[in-house]
């Protein structure tokens, strides 16, 4: 009994982790650390399907695990490049300061 | 032995989660990087509890291993100072935002302890393991992603394509 361990222990940590993800993004202005939380939020995603895919036995959810890793990796190239951009000209990195679409 | 290693690796992982958004060592976004590999390093100790071996070192190749080194690397080349990063204020929008969040998280708690109750599930880790022995290899996984999901593996890898070519445009002074 103590080697067997419910499913939806996995689903509420990966509920937890969004949870968390979520606020930061909704309380820091801080742009670097929105981006982070918005990578753990993605990451416990990732936890819930590949918790899915071993309750299954089917190994599709690794592979959209998969593909959200690579997703994530685009979101966060392009989302650096657009924040080392706004720096360099607003010499901030606080989101409440980004309301126009160009400078 | 494996619910004892499933709590200790989810107190890590929650309580590093919380240090990477509500960091109590300060302002500075590099104890958040921090913070936020180690939150990975413990997901990835999760999946190898879910026999998921694949993405857990894929885990901590691409996600500790590149995209955390591309954060670090623009943390550091932006070098903030306290008035660069900014204050941060407590406005109504975020106290809605976060009754809301907590409405949601309490509901989403609500339903999974419900399901459980009506139809238990354990997920039987040592028992057997799953039916197919290979399950969360690389060989299984592989080949899924290069039967079932060709097309959404080639589509990746324009996005990936569009993504280099877009942050270089962006990043770069003159183009």
């Amino acid at each position: 009994m103590i080697n067997t361990i419910p499913i939806h222990y996995f689903l509420l940590l990966s509920a937890m982790l969004f949870t968390i993800g979520m606020l930061g993004v909704i309380f820091r202005r801080n742009a670097l650390i929105v981006f982070m939380s918005i990578e753990l939020m993605l990451n416990a995603v990732n936890l819930t399907l590949v918790t899915f895919s071993r309750f299954r036995g089917d190994s599709s959810g690794h592979v959209i695990a998969f593909l959200v890793m690579a997703v994530a990796a685009a979101e966060a190239a392009v989302g650096l490049a657009i924040i080392i951009n706004i720096f360099r000209h607003k010499k901030v990195v606080n989101i409440d300061t980004m309301d126009r679409m160009k400078y | 032995m494996a619910l004892i290693l499933f709590f200790v690796f989810a107190i890590a992982a929650v309580l590093s989660g919380i240090c990477v958004a509500f960091s109590p060592f300060g302002n500075n976004p590099v104890y958040s990087a921090i913070a936020l590999i180690m939150t990975l390093f413990f997901l990835a100790c999760e999946f190898v509890l879910l026999h998921a071996t694949f993405i857990a070192v894929l885990q901590i190749l691409v996600y500790a291993g590149a995209i955390m080194v591309l954060f670090t690397f623009v943390i550091m080349l932006l070098n903030l100072s306290k008035e660069e990063i900014g204050e941060e204020r407590l406005t109504l929008t975020k106290v809605v935002g976060l009754v809301v969040v907590l409405i949601g998280l309490t509901y989403q708690i609500g339903r999974v302890i419900w399901a459980h109750k009506v139809a238990p599930v354990t997920l039987h880790l040592t028992d057997g393991g799953p039916s197919n022995p290979a399950f969360g290899t690389i060989q299984d996984v592989g080949v899924k992603l290069f039967q079932d999901f060709l097309v959404p593996f080639e589509v990746t890898s324009i996005l990936l394509l569009v993504a280099i070519v877009g942050a270089v445009v962006l990043a770069k002074r003159k183009i």
